[in-house]
């Protein structure tokens, strides 16, 4: 099925997607997993032991994230919230 | 039909027995219902004809990394399109609003989703409203209608007449502040009141509060961001958020400051968001980002910390 832009990834744009899959590795980085662009229209995730997804939009992410980290990913997480205030 | 040429869509849903079919059926004997299609789950329980009256049997299509809400309604949407061809073609009168009425059981997420992401329903339909039926007898006694309840933009108190319709309507009004409430004797509610437009924003701008455990854990809470919120940080925290905690989050709603002159009006029911609509203006002079939830255990410091480490992450760039 066909699904058109994702409600997170509205504000399209090549600048946009950049910081995007920026800000998602600060979070990806906590869980030991990486997000790269892929030419521009989706993305791959790695993990640390040479896996990887490919994922279309930031709803799939997570999805895929947490298939590869094997638990769970809290944005409440209070390691996570440390993290990312430092 | 909305400004964008859009047909709107009226969810019913509500437990079984809390007078669903009732309001159905009343609706259909009102004059102002003629070119209103409804898709019913089971016709012989109406008991009126209505020249645009359907019934489909649920289905639901499970989609590759779907999770339970994120499923299509197959038969919905074979139904809409339906609707949409006989009438091009002449066979069934014109019609300038559609509703739908769910299963008791059903959750509401699996038709929004379907009205959102199915490639021709989202072109030529849109949801206008989900409507709740709460028993002011039995009131939120499963968890089931507790969902319905929270998914709610309007929630219609039913068989007032046999209850305590107050208090129930203050337990709802606790629940899902930002739904309104109305009582129905009767199953009788004007379709120009149960249809009227939203009041999204102005709901949503009021409600600034933790309002309590209502059932068990289930409660509301909203958030507050000072300043600027940023869109992408919000994009990765909420859907991050959805998906790890998707079963526990009944519905978000919230008014954003993400830099514009207006705010964006989010809109969720579980893991399925609305697209977010930008507003030409705030409802007040406060133009602080606000979020509701509601759902089960939710802790509102531990929501506002989060999002702020995410903001503040992206701000610092």
């Amino acid at each position: 099925m066909l699904l058109d832009q994702h409600w997170a990834e509205q504000d399209g744009g090549r600048r946009a997607r950049v910081f995007r899959v920026k800000l998602a590795n600060r979070v990806l980085d906590h869980f030991g997993l990486r997000l790269d662009d892929w030419g521009g229209r989706i993305y791959v995730l790695h993990d640390r032991k040479g896996r990887s997804a490919v994922v279309d939009n930031l709803g799939v992410l997570w999805v895929e994230a947490e298939r590869l980290a094997g638990r769970a990913l809290d944005p409440l997480d209070p390691g996570l919230v440390y993290a990312l205030g430092s | 039909m909305a400004a964008d040429g859009k047909l709107p869509v009226a969810l019913v849903t509500g437990f079984l027995g809390s007078g669903k079919t009732t309001l159905i059926a009343s609706l259909l004997g009102h004059p102002a219902m003629g070119e209103t299609a409804v898709i019913v789950n089971e016709i012989g329980e109406i008991g009126i004809d209505h020249h645009l009256l359907r019934r489909v049997d649920e289905r639901t299509v499970l989609l590759k990394n779907g999770c339970l809400c994120c499923t299509l309604r197959g038969d919905l949407a074979d139904e809409l399109r339906d609707l949409l061809s006989r009438r091009e073609r002449g066979e069934i009168p014109a019609f300038t609003r559609v509703v739908v009425e769910s299963t008791g059981l059903a959750d509401p997420a699996p038709v929004v989703y379907t009205l959102l992401s199915e490639p021709v329903v989202k072109h030529h339909y849109e949801l206008e409203s989900i409507i709740t039926t709460v028993d002011a007898q039995h009131g939120l006694s499963r968890e089931e209608s507790l969902r319905q309840a929270a998914a709610a933009d309007t929630l219609v108190v039913t068989k007032a007449d046999l209850g305590s319709a107050s208090s129930l309507g203050e337990r709802l009004a606790r629940l899902n502040p930002v739904a309104r409430v109305l009582e129905a004797s009767f199953g009788e509610v004007e379709p120009d009141v149960l249809f009227a437009p939203a009041e999204h924003p102005r709901k949503v701008a009021s409600f600034d509060a933790d309002t309590g455990h209502v059932h068990d854990d289930v409660r509301a809470v909203t958030i507050v961001i000072d300043g600027p919120l940023d869109w992408t940080a919000f994009g990765i925290w909420l859907t991050m958020l959805l998906q790890a905690r998707g079963s526990e989050i009944f519905r978000v709603k919230g008014l954003l400051d993400a830099g514009s002159a207006g705010p964006l009006l989010l809109n969720g029911v579980q893991h399925v968001v609305h697209p977010p609509v930008h507003l030409d203006a705030w409802p007040d002079d406060d133009r602080r980002s606000r979020l509701v939830f509601i759902g089960l255990g939710l802790e509102r410091d531990e929501l506002e910390r989060s999002l702020a480490a995410f903001n503040d992450a992206a701000l610092r760039g």
